[in-house]
């Protein structure tokens, strides 16, 4: 008893979007913390904001924005039949993705080397709202840090399969869906960045 | 051909694999289902074990066979086996895979490998939560709710299990969105929104719920490990944190989650229901509606669970509100079915039984719950003995009771064979008066002021837990006679063949124990699920 392999991109494409669902729900909970601390703590916040550096930031959100372009445009090359195009826009994008992790590292080394990190003694001598505003921080970023680097190795892992040709023009729901998860991960970024480097 | 060797066939053997292996790597609904049920059950089963343990502690005052840490540790993994090992995944894992592709007349889920890692998250989850109990410095003494001050604080092994736990969300999640895609993308040729089955229909409420629930949950689990092992303080009052804000993460999944327990229960009564009342059921579009609403409205109620946690009072009062409004969409469905019986040809047989005395529990724990969601009576009974009793008429009276009249309605296709009728009738008849022995006394005990999670008790409560834990072991000789019948009929019992009940929903018109295909060749739905009319025609 064969029956033809069941393809129903559509459905894929629906079973994407459900669980981008509960991608920014999962990140929701954070925002709810943050907006219930920051209208505890107003000043605090603001004093604990303007000690993240928004010049790296700014230049996160441009690295971000840049591989979201080739993420998108890497799936119109597919269509197009065009595999090479794509795979080259696929690695501009994991490139995008390492850029973003290495700038991160570098931010938080520079918060570790000044004694912020969750549960520091600079952080439990502190003002208590102080200590919210940067452990949510390291909470956020470290969990969308964790998205990047999912995302990157997703994509990576795709563009092995468009190298094969396994995903090819007509049959690409696999890049558009990895291309779908990166767009959240940049998305989800897009709020991080003004609630704690622009706002406060 | 004698009974005995009266072969199973269709999906158990028309494979031609039937080792181990060709069931846990499965991609077959059917199996996946099995496993779930066969996983969750036993786990159940733990759950039940460890539940006897703790009445037979509140049997006598002071000390019986345990001390308090004891009794501390046996409550926390009773309701974390019950709740994230039993009773959440079951329902949809279990009856959800089984029944729900084939009456929407599709061959498989829509993600069929999906599937097969749902469930291995959920096995990989529940053997960190077992791990947690047995490694480190004891088995987590938290409540199944882990509430921070105490879970951030506590030494007992509760980063692993909540871990175990989050893993298991993974799984809840990846069913739903699974069960939503199957739903939209796979119904037959005429299967049209009007003709899904009402248990169908609740499970689509259900598995939006899933997914847009367990994330929250996920979230506040990650928040507690961060709070133990990185020391994050984020609900540390001396560190600025609020332990009030723990509680609404917490809750904001998890009183959703009461209905992704409660409501594919419901979905099962109302198929079950209008078959053994032999007419078409009452108001469908209203029980399917109920069921959104329910999914809806239940996802905003979160609060009346904190009554006494230092809310404001405005909050208190908007909360009560809301929890009110969900009981309208829970009165339908009873109402609903109690109108499918009326003038109805009702015949008594165990599937039935179990349906109508989840009308009668889910009422009783249905009504009680609004005197918890009011907030002047809360504020009396809060974190009593009443509660306990409260949600285990609904959680075990409701989904308990619709969970065996699931397995006693659809085991049989499943298996080829049927249990014995008596033997049933019997075990139903002492689970519903044990159960009833053992719940109703704890909700007077609660209204006596008799607080729950200790072992230990003044002596004026004395008589009323002793009659309480005389009922959890009337429940007990009832479940052990239904399972025993139960395995021994699907063994070995009569064949069971056609549609001996006359069922009008698609599982019903193919044949027993379903082929690996399901249906051999794709149906045009003509009909509606309960229009017994047109099936005999």
């Amino acid at each position: 008893m064969t029956h033809p392999v069941h393809k129903d991109d559509f459905g894929a494409k629906l079973g994407m979007w459900l669980f981008l669902f509960t991608e920014l729900l999962l990140f929701g909970g954070l925002f709810l913390l943050y907006a219930a601390y920051l209208h505890r703590y107003p000043r605090e916040f603001a004093a604990a904001g303007k000690e993240l550096d928004w010049m790296l930031g700014t230049a996160n959100t441009v690295i971000l924005l840049t591989s979201s372009l080739c993420a998108a445009m890497s799936v119109t090359a597919v269509q197009r039949g065009d595999n090479r195009r794509a795979l080259g826009l696929l690695g501009g994008t994991i490139l995008c993705a390492a850029g973003f992790l290495a700038i991160k590292y570098v931010e938080w080394g520079a918060k570790f080397g000044h004694g912020i990190y969750p549960g520091s003694e600079r952080l439990r001598g502190g003002a208590p709202g102080e200590s919210v505003f940067f452990s949510l921080y390291f909470m956020t970023t470290g969990i969308h840090g964790l998205h990047v680097l999912i995302g990157g190795g997703l994509l990576a892992w795709i563009a092995t399969r468009v190298r094969a040709g396994r995903v090819a023009a007509g049959n690409h729901v696999l890049l558009e869906n990895g291309a779908l998860y990166w767009h959240l991960v940049d998305l989800v970024w897009i709020f991080i960045f003004p609630l704690y480097y622009l706002v406060l | 051909m004698t009974v005995s060797d009266h072969p199973r066939g269709g999906f158990w053997s028309d494979t031609g694999r039937s080792g181990l292996g060709s069931w846990i790597f499965s991609t077959d609904h059917k199996r996946i289902g099995l496993l779930y049920l066969f996983a969750t059950f036993g786990f159940f089963l733990v759950g039940v074990v460890l539940g006897l343990l703790l009445k037979f502690e509140l049997m006598t005052p002071g000390r019986t066979i345990m001390g308090a840490e004891a009794y501390n540790a046996v409550f926390t993994v009773h309701g974390v086996t019950m709740i994230f090992l039993f009773i959440l995944p079951g329902f949809p894992g279990a009856f959800g895979n089984l029944v729900m592709p084939i009456q929407v007349g599709a061959r498989d889920v829509a993600f069929p490998r999906l599937n097969l890692l749902s469930w291995w998250l959920y096995m990989g989850g529940a053997l960190i939560v077992l791990t947690s109990l047995f490694t480190g410095n004891g088995p987590p003494d938290t409540g199944w709710t882990f509430y921070v001050p105490f879970s951030a604080r506590t030494g007992t092994n509760v980063s692993l299990a909540v871990f175990g736990v989050f893993i298991i969300g993974f799984s809840a999640i990846l069913t739903g969105l699974n069960f939503i895609t199957t739903i939209h993308r796979l119904r037959a040729e005429g299967m049209t929104w009007g003709r899904l089955t009402l248990f169908t229909w609740s499970l689509y409420a259900t598995a939006w719920v899933q997914i847009l629930a367990t994330p929250i949950l996920a979230i506040t689990l990650v928040l507690i490990m961060a709070e133990r092992m990185l020391g994050t303080g984020l609900f540390d009052p001396g560190r600025g944190g609020d332990p009030l804000m723990y509680q609404h993460l917490f809750w904001i999944y998890s009183h959703p989650a009461v209905y992704i327990m409660i409501l594919p229960a419901m979905g099962a009564i109302s198929d079950i229901i209008p078959v053994f009342s032999r007419k078409p059921v009452f108001g469908y579009k209203m029980i399917a509606f109920s069921s959104i609403a329910i999914a809806a409205a239940g996802s905003l109620v979160w609060g009346h669970h904190m009554f006494t946690s230092g809310m404001s009072d405005r909050a208190v009062l908007v909360f009560s509100f809301l929890t009110f409004i969900v009981a309208i969409p829970s009165a339908i469905k009873v109402f609903n079915w109690v109108s499918t019986l009326y003038k109805g040809s009702i015949s008594l047989e165990a599937p039935m039984l179990f349906a109508l005395s989840f009308i009668i529990l889910f009422s009783i724990g249905g009504l009680t719950g609004l005197i918890l969601g009011a907030a002047a009576t809360d504020v009396h009974v809060h974190d009593t003995q009443f509660v306990v009793g409260h949600f285990h008429y609904v959680m075990f009276g409701g989904t308990g009771f619709a969970f065996f009249a699931a397995m006693h309605y659809w085991l049989p296709k499943f298996f080829g064979r049927r249990y014995r009728e008596k033997p049933a009738v019997i075990a139903w008849a002492l689970m519903f008066i044990g159960f009833n022995i053992l719940y109703f006394t704890m909700k007077v005990l609660g209204m006596k002021g008799m607080p729950r999670r200790y072992y230990d008790y003044l002596p004026e409560f004395a008589t009323l837990n002793l009659v309480s834990t005389i009922g959890s072991w009337i429940l007990a000789v009832g479940l052990v006679i239904m399972l025993v019948n139960l395995i021994r009929g699907l063994l070995r019992g009569e064949p069971f063949e056609g549609n001996p009940w006359g069922g009008a929903t698609l599982e019903w018109s193919i044949p027993t124990p379903p082929p690996t295909e399901n249906f051999a060749r794709e149906p045009v739905v003509t009909h509606g699920p309960y229009d017994f009319t047109a099936m005999k025609e």
